[in-house]
């Protein structure tokens, strides 16, 4: 299973490192994430040797939004998770190592920020700043980073009771030091598996904020939004409901394969590192 | 014990004033002139810009702007949602039945597949029947709903015709509309069948079925993980040695010695899943188009419609809190070991 999880993982990083190969950009093109578009005509068009994935909603070929998509993908996943599971050790940290008041004030935040349903909070924070994907991608990590928080806090306060830092302490350590690197190295395994494991999650819902509208204009390469394309064209034409079949099942299937790669690679991480699982 | 709840309860309206303040504070990136804009209804009001921004103190410092709305909230005023194009208040009783009714289909489902395919997934751990549950629980944790939803409706709409999306077709949104339907209880499969109009009842279950698979599916993922593992770690421990050496059925160990034990690790875990559905599953009910909070609140957010966003997140918000009271003193009703306040 994990094997799987390489492979799939594996296929799309050489997808998106070989966007321009795969795909190479029209030329004069301004922004290599733009879908190339053949005409304006909304039906979608089946795959065929011109595009190999067909066409969906407005000519965009779906092929290039895949391949391009892939590299939207992997920014998004990688930079979400990133920076939510940093400034959650951080202040999770800060706030286990500490306590009293810092700790009270960082634990309120994540009670708040955890008490909006769903990506609820996320939208706003996006149709107040503008729909843009670097928007997307600051309001999910700014709904992650609590959960990291929390977790982070409650290794801290387990290890910072241990010798090694009472020691550390004799010797005369600042508390930044002990706190950067005696605690945090120690307890920072479970933040890096529970990351790892959000990995695909996190991909979904920036996913599912371009699909409500809230990423970048039409036309970019996200998966999200090429499925947002699709809705329209469910229902198929008069006698073939099937027809658009490719505009929702080509994008559907790489946000399922990519979402799946890193789940499986998630549950390979926790297993190697819970030795409770064996 | 009744300090506790006491201490627990005063905490929502902490959690209530920091969820408002949040939203305010996001609020603030918008320029007066924009948030002066939420409150026109009419193009000619379009020229009177610098006497609402006064008129609603737009200008003045949050807090100021905070306090002003707190006292509306005081008179039992919580706005008018633009997105809804009705009070606040009767838009949280207009959508809140349709998100109770789409949770109370698919929570005990969730609950007894997610329960039932863990322990099953357990006891045959590494046989047939766990890789295919594992299976079960890796895709459904892998797919987003806006997937699986928009390839149900194709194939059980588009091709089928079997299961329409929103709440109910043409002929039941006229009767439960006209004169002579009562509204007992505000849950329309139950209504219809207490005004005993059966057609209009298989209507509505006919909606009710796509929004509560895709939720099923999505959902019983994260459940059968906690219940495996859990039962997992059970399994292995001593007392269950002892049980089985003095004889018992295996049957008695594993549902009456280890599964009563699996099941504390659920208590919290169900009833954030009650809460997440109760709050309303944003995409599916965006996708399915069912009149649920979730969907309403997403639509305000997009649009802005500040009003709708603070009635709708204060609702689940409050439930949030609430659900997580009620989980803290299940724990002690399940876990003799756990004893509050000592």
């Amino acid at each position: 299973m994990s094997l799987l999880g390489c492979a799939l993982v594996g296929f799309f990083l050489l997808v998106a490192v070989a966007a321009p190969r795969l795909a190479p950009p029209p030329a004069g093109s301004r922004d290599p994430y733009l879908m190339p578009q053949s005409g304006y005509s909304p039906d979608p068009v089946l795959p065929s040797q011109e595009h190999r994935f067909g066409t969906t909603e407005q000519q965009y070929d779906l092929y290039y939004g895949m391949v391009w998509g892939a590299r939207t993908a992997f920014k998004v996943a990688l930079s979400v998770v990133g920076s939510a599971a940093l400034v959650g050790i951080l202040l999770g940290g800060v706030a286990g190592y500490r306590g009293g008041w810092t700790d009270e004030l960082v634990m309120r935040l994540t009670d708040v920020i955890l008490a909006f349903p769903d990506i609820v909070l996320a939208v706003v924070i996006v149709a107040v700043w503008g729909p843009s994907l670097l928007h997307v991608m600051g309001a999910v990590a700014f709904t992650a980073w609590p959960s990291y928080a929390r977790l982070m806090r409650g290794d801290v306060l387990s290890v910072k009771e241990r010798d090694f830092v009472t020691a550390a302490r004799a010797l005369g350590a600042s508390d930044a030091r002990i706190l950067l690197r005696h605690i945090i190295p120690n307890a920072i395994y479970p933040v890096l598996i529970v990351a790892s494991l959000s990995m695909g999650r996190t991909v979904i819902t920036a996913a599912a904020l371009s699909f409500l509208g809230l990423g970048e204009p039409a036309g970019y390469a996200d998966w999200g939004q090429l499925i947002s394309l699709s809705r329209n064209w469910i229902m198929g034409s008069a006698g073939d409901p099937f027809a658009y079949w490719h505009t929702v099942f080509i994008p559907g299937a790489a946000i399922f394969l990519f979402v799946l790669g890193w789940n499986l690679l998630g549950d390979a991480a926790r297993d190697i590192l819970d030795p409770r699982q064996k | 014990m009744l300090k506790y709840v006491l201490k627990r309860l005063a905490f929502l309206p902490l959690v209530m004033a920091g969820v408002t303040l949040l939203l305010f504070a996001c609020l603030q990136f918008l320029s007066p002139e924009m948030r002066a804009s939420l409150y026109v209804r009419d193009p000619r009001q379009l020229n009177q810009m610098e006497a609402i921004i006064e008129k609603y103190g737009l200008r003045k410092p949050m807090p100021v702007q905070y306090g002003r709305w707190l006292k509306q909230v005081a008179r039992g005023d919580l706005g008018y949602s633009e997105t809804a194009k009705m009070p606040v208040s009767e838009a949280i009783g207009a959508f809140f039945p349709a998100t109770f009714e789409l949770t109370l289909v698919t929570f005990f489902p969730i609950l007894a597949v997610g329960v039932a395919l863990g322990v099953l997934s357990a006891v045959y751990k590494d046989r047939f029947l766990d890789h295919a549950s594992r299976f079960i629980a890796v895709t459904g944790y892998s797919l987003p709903s806006f997937v699986l939803g928009l390839a149900l409706l194709m194939v059980f709409y588009g091709r089928l015709h079997w299961f329409p999306p929103g709440r109910y077709g043409l002929e039941t949104d006229l009767l439960v509309h006209g004169a002579g339907f009562r509204h007992w209880t505000g849950l329309l499969t139950l209504d219809c069948l207490l005004n005993g109009r059966w057609s209009a009842f298989a209507d509505v279950v006919k909606h009710l079925v796509l929004p509560a698979c895709t939720l099923l599916y999505i959902s019983v993922a994260l459940l059968l993980r906690i219940t495996r593992s859990s039962m997992l770690e059970e399994l292995s421990k001593d007392y269950v040695r002892t049980a089985r050496a003095k004889g018992l059925p295996e049957r008695a160990v594993i549902l009456k010695h280890a599964l009563r034990n699996a099941l504390i690790p659920l208590v919290t875990l169900s009833s954030r899943l009650s809460i997440g559905l109760l709050g309303g599953d944003v995409i599916t009910e965006t996708i399915f188009d069912f009149p649920g909070i979730g969907r309403w609140g997403v639509q305000a957010a997009q649009q802005l419609d500040i009003p709708g966003v603070l009635g709708s997140t204060l609702l689940a918000a409050g439930l949030f809190v609430l659900a997580n009271l009620v989980a803290d003193l299940l724990y002690a009703v399940v876990d003799p070991r756990i004893r509050v306040g000592s």
